[in-house]
């Protein structure tokens, strides 16, 4: 029985309403003749606190509010990816179609009130039982998560349709290979001596983790393209990572580049509070761009989630829970998921906004006490994880959030608790940033717990060596930030040539390898082996140059001798192609002679 | 929304902007008020929180002389709305949307709700037509595209009102002979900063394109709440009704902002960075968002809006958080400005981040990205060079630094200075910059590819 209710205030996004004695927490509700929607964030007598997902200008005392009985939930099911939801799980193209029937010439904004089905129930899905060939036995014990069949949801997606949790028995019957829609029947279920029908979707409350069998270590990179990531600072898949900077230093593009070049099967990108026209970017583009690992249009494994910064601000808060709950839902399925929030400082502020209307007590720069947990409930909603159910099946959640510091200061309490709950900390500079350093992941204050973990793969999938060439190129660039304070007291002439050679090295590899430009169609993604190569490019010649500087020759002569190779080994990065390694090798073994020369004329 | 107009007499408490009304039933959040003082004096206001028989009522024109008895509080039953038409184009108009230039009465096409509502991100069309405003430290290096809002961060004194009417003069896109109509709004500025707007739209001939909404800094703060959404409600239609290209020009946000502290502060809101609201952030964003273009429509929206920097600090709130909602911004220094260069505009802390959509072979030309990024390369080493060299002396670098010295000086001289008047075109800009960046040895740019070196480096190009 639902509960019904009427307004009493209204205060910006919150509402209050009385005559709510039986309402859960967290219930959703529909809010006032418009039916907006909401959901009650706290219970006092028979009055509900409702944050409503919609503007409320308008709305008035005395108008009914109406409980739907069940917390706020999203539709799990084919038809989700490819798709644009606002931060409910609406679908964006069907609010404007829905508001361009009534008024044309409004089509372009977005009204209140509009209620859309998240995901198509009418389209017709392609299914087919079983998966891999193996048909479910009729007669047999299924079990929450196990797979009964599947549907080419995208030219990239097989969507795997599970028994939804809490459902266990024996299968009675299962539908046919065929075209069904969401609201079919595809499957019964016998369950305690009742029928229990199976349908392609089923709703899932955002604010609840999805259940798994067990959770495990990460183990293998999130392969992002992106030189200074992969090689300095990996991302595992199932990790988490805070991108902290300025406005200005790149969050956003290091972001899409996450969510372009990543071998993840499903990205969910979330534009929390963020600007409009970077979605459309998005939505723009990535239908034209290919996905590298499988040459698709990246749409086709993309989902975006958009509660932009004029977006009611209510909304903003569950579009993070949404997000993570429809990434849950494909890492159930035995996918890799990648997750990008931009950005959690925006949902912060939301959460403050909240509480501030709610009355709570300010703690951090009026932050609500509860914000650290809060952060730490959503990052440990990553992870990589056995599935539920058979067959088994391995996938995983990777989050990435970016966090948007005032004034570009990590001290402040949205950085500083994120800090405490990820373990990958790509710090971005605004002085790199100014200087048009891109991608700005200041080296020196940055940090991937994941080395360990991944260098295995990189010692089995690219070169043994990896780690020792990481490792080293790690060192120069510490050194020379060291050596730097120096400079700056006395210039660099009066170095000892080594650390004139560090100072050269250090310049090599933050031109040559550290800085990528993300809009070059050969710089912006480089393959692990390409990483390498040009590793190996910058610190080989390092070796050579420091065993010349040992015999006495001064770095100024070894500058001199190199020239203009100096510029082809800085420009291999976008000259040379990830198809064509070779020419790395030669350019490699060319700057070596030019060495050897020198060393033979002077030795 | 419509619901007639009631008219109550009970004010309980009336404190800052705020009146606080009993024993008023049926009164919608957000409604527009109208405030009748027993001398008969009407205020406006709106509706900011609204309980079973309780209305604060934010009055725009201030509560000085309102009395809790005799005072009439009249709720209209609408939302606050401005007349909207193309007739509003040279005419000027308070900080209401009001009027004031003795002109005939507007006749109003529509009225629309000041507050707008939020563009869908998916009906949204991306940015990507180049502007040209002859400034090349912007054409080079901080590209301008239609729709974009970039904001001017400046400190008082310097010279953004100068820098904002010289792109409004110049911006062109290029092969479209029409020019952009302007909605001008001034928000709590001095009487001779809007003198020398209206002044300049008249030399120009420029001002029968141009829709001025104006509150001075004499005139009540409330209205400066509501003065850039007017101002935008009016731009919103001509973009998307009547399919012209708008340049909207806010000035000054900090005004606007202060404004908003002090509601806030009269609300006793719980606040955050310096007293400012923490929803400070989101009610910019509610203002910066409505620009941009949309799909199957010819018209945009770009939006210039200028913010002082209290102190020249760039991490204030107010440039803070502006700075995360435009895309992109361009801050002028202090230090180039004492140093006679014009337009003082510090390079390094400016960004557009919708250039890399607007430039490129087809929009202005195949090197202008290379060439932009070495640009910045260079004189970010140049400038890091020049404190160097102040502390150890220029003797103690080596000889390619001190070609960077030279690189920075000749940047600021040729390339940044330029004329108030003096509109480049893209090519002569980029011309410049190679001028300039050929003074480097050629091994050290770095950021540009071999061939557009072979083509456009001056030393190639004599031959």
């Amino acid at each position: 029985m639902a509960v019904k209710g009427r307004i009493v205030r209204i205060s910006g996004p919150l509402v209050v309403a009385e005559g709510m004695q039986d309402a859960q927490m967290y219930e959703m509700v529909m809010v006032g003749e418009d039916k907006l929607i909401g959901e009650i964030t706290r219970i006092r007598g028979d009055k509900a606190f409702i944050q409503v997902y919609e503007s409320t200008t308008g709305l008035k005392p005395g108008e009914p509010v109406e409980g739907t009985g069940a917390p706020l939930s999203v539709w799990l099911g084919p038809g989700i990816i490819g798709n644009i939801y606002d931060g409910v799980q609406r679908p964006l193209p069907l609010i404007a179609q829905t508001i361009a029937e009534k008024a044309p010439h409004r089509k372009m904004f977005i009204e209140r009130g509009i209620h859309v089905d998240s995901i198509p129930r009418h389209k017709k899905w392609h299914f087919k039982p079983g998966i891999n060939g193996s048909k479910p036995e009729i007669g047999g014990k299924v079990e929450a998560g196990d797979v009964i069949g599947t549907v080419p949801e995208t030219s990239l997606i097989e969507h795997r349709v599970m028994i939804p949790p809490g459902i266990r028995g024996r299968l009675k019957w299962i539908a046919e290979e065929g075209e069904y829609t969401i609201e079919d029947t595809i499957a019964v279920v016998e369950q305690d001596g009742k029928e229990v029908e199976v349908k392609m979707a089923h709703r899932w409350p955002v604010r609840i983790p999805r259940p798994y069998k067990a959770k495990l270590e990460p183990s293998l990179p999130l392969v992002t393209g992106v030189r200074i990531i992969d090689t300095f600072f990996p991302m595992a898949k199932g990790g988490t990572g805070a991108v902290p900077g300025g406005f200005g230093t790149g969050k956003t593009v290091t972001l899409h580049s996450l969510a372009q070049w990543s071998d993840a099967r499903v990205v969910v990108y979330i534009g929390c509070g963020e600007r409009g026209n970077e979605m459309t970017e998005v939505l723009e583009r990535f239908p034209e761009y290919k996905d590298p690992w499988t040459g698709k249009p990246l749409m086709e494994r993309t989902i975006l989630i958009a509660n932009t910064s004029n977006m009611p601000v209510a909304a903003r808060e569950a579009s993070i829970y949404v997000g993570v709950t429809l990434a849950e839902y494909y890492r159930d399925m035995g996918y890799d998921v990648l997750l990008v929030a931009d950005s959690t400082s925006r949902w912060a502020e939301a959460l403050r906004e909240i509480a501030g209307r709610l009355e709570e007590m300010p703690a951090e720069e009026g932050y609500p006490s509860y914000l650290a947990s809060r952060l730490a409930e959503f990052y440990e909603r990553a992870g990589r994880v056995e599935a539920l159910g058979s067959p088994d099946r391995h996938g995983s959640v990777t989050i990435v959030g970016a966090v948007s510091p005032p004034g570009g200061d990590f001290t402040e309490p949205v950085t500083s608790h994120t800090k405490r709950f990820i373990r990958v900390f790509w710090a971005l500079d605004t002085k790199l940033a100014y200087s048009r350093h891109y991608p700005a992941i200041n080296w020196i204050l940055s940090y991937s717990a994941y080395v360990d973990l991944v260098s295995d793969w990189w010692h089995k999938n690219v070169d043994p060596r990896w780690r020792e060439y990481r490792d080293q190129a790690m060192e120069i660039l510490m050194r020379e930030d060291e050596l730097q304070d120096i400079v700056r007291l006395v210039g660099t002439e009066s170095l000892d040539e080594k650390d004139k050679l560090i100072l050269e090295a250090a310049r090599m590899l933050k031109d040559g390898f550290l800085k990528q430009n993300a809009f070059d169609p050969i710089d912006a993604f480089a393959t692990p082996e390409k990483q390498f190569k040009l590793l190996q490019l910058f610190i080989d010649f390092y070796r050579k140059a420091l065993e010349l500087v040992e015999h006495g020759i001064p770095v100024a002569k070894i500058r001199e001798a190199v020239g203009r190779l100096y510029v082809d080994m800085v420009k291999a990065k976008f000259e040379i192609p990830n198809d064509k390694l070779e020419e790395i090798e030669q350019l490699k073994a060319k700057a070596l002679k030019v060495l050897e020369e020198l060393e033979t004329r002077t030795g | 929304m419509s619901y007639g107009v009631r008219e109550y007499t009970r004010v309980r408490e009336i404190k800052g902007p705020l009146l606080i009304v009993e024993g008023v039933s049926n009164v919608a959040y957000d409604e527009i008020v109208e405030v009748e003082l027993a001398s008969g004096e009407k205020r406006r206001g709106r509706v900011l929180d609204v309980q079973r028989g309780v209305a604060v009522v934010q009055v725009f024109e201030g509560t000085t002389g309102i009395t809790t008895t005799g005072t009439k509080v009249r709720f209209l039953g609408r939302p606050l709305e401005i007349p909207v038409s193309e007739d509003m184009l040279g005419r000027i108009f308070n900080g209401l949307g009001e009027p004031i230039d003795n002109g005939p009465p507007i006749v109003a096409e529509d009225e629309r709700d000041v507050n707008g509502a939020p563009l869908n991100p998916s009906e949204r069309a991306y940015p990507e037509d180049f502007i040209q405003t002859g400034v090349s430290a912007i054409d080079g290096m901080n590209t301008l595209v239609r729709g974009q809002k970039l904001p001017i961060f400046s400190g008082s004194g310097l010279p953004h009102n100068v820098l904002a009417a010289q792109i409004a003069r110049q911006a062109t896109v290029r092969g479209e002979e029409e020019e952009f109509a302007v909605v001008f709004a001034a928000i709590g500025i001095k009487y001779d900063d809007f003198i020398f707007f209206k002044k300049f739209f008249e030399e120009t001939g420029a001002l029968n394109r141009v829709a001025m909404f104006v509150n001075l800094a004499d005139e009540p703060a409330m209205i400066r709440l509501v003065t850039p959404r007017a101002a935008l409600t009016l731009a919103e239609y001509l973009a998307y009704e009547r399919d012209m290209h708008v340049l909207v020009i806010l000035t000054d946000m900090t005004n606007y902002a202060e404004a908003l502290r002090e509601i806030s502060a009269a609300r006793e809101e719980v606040p955050g960075r310096q007293g400012y609201p923490g929803y400070l952030y989101s009610d910019l964003a509610s203002i910066y968002e409505r620009a941009g273009r949309v799909k199957g429509k010819n018209g945009s929206i770009t939006q210039m809006p200028i913010l002082t920097m209290p102190n020249d600090d760039i991490t204030h709130p107010i440039p803070d958080l502006t700075g995360y909602i435009t895309e992109g911004q361009i801050v002028l220094s202090r230090e180039l400005y004492n140093r006679g260069i014009y337009p003082p505009i510090n390079v390094l802390m400016s960004l557009s981040r919708l250039m890399k959509e607007g430039i490129g072979p087809g929009k202005t030309r195949e090197d202008h990205a290379d060439v932009s990024n070495q640009l910045y390369a260079a004189y970010s080493r140049g400038v890091e060079l020049r404190s160097l060299a102040a502390v150890v002396g220029e003797e103690s670098l080596s000889p390619v630094d001190r070609k960077y010295l030279e690189f920075a000086d000749l940047f600021e001289k040729k390339f940044l200075r330029q004329g108030e008047r003096e509109n480049r075109t893209i090519e002569q800009t980029l011309d410049i910059a190679w001028d300039i960046l050929s003074i480097l040895p050629e091994e050290e740019l770095t950021n540009i590819k071999e061939k557009h070196i072979k083509k456009y480096h001056p030393k190639y190009r004599g031959a």
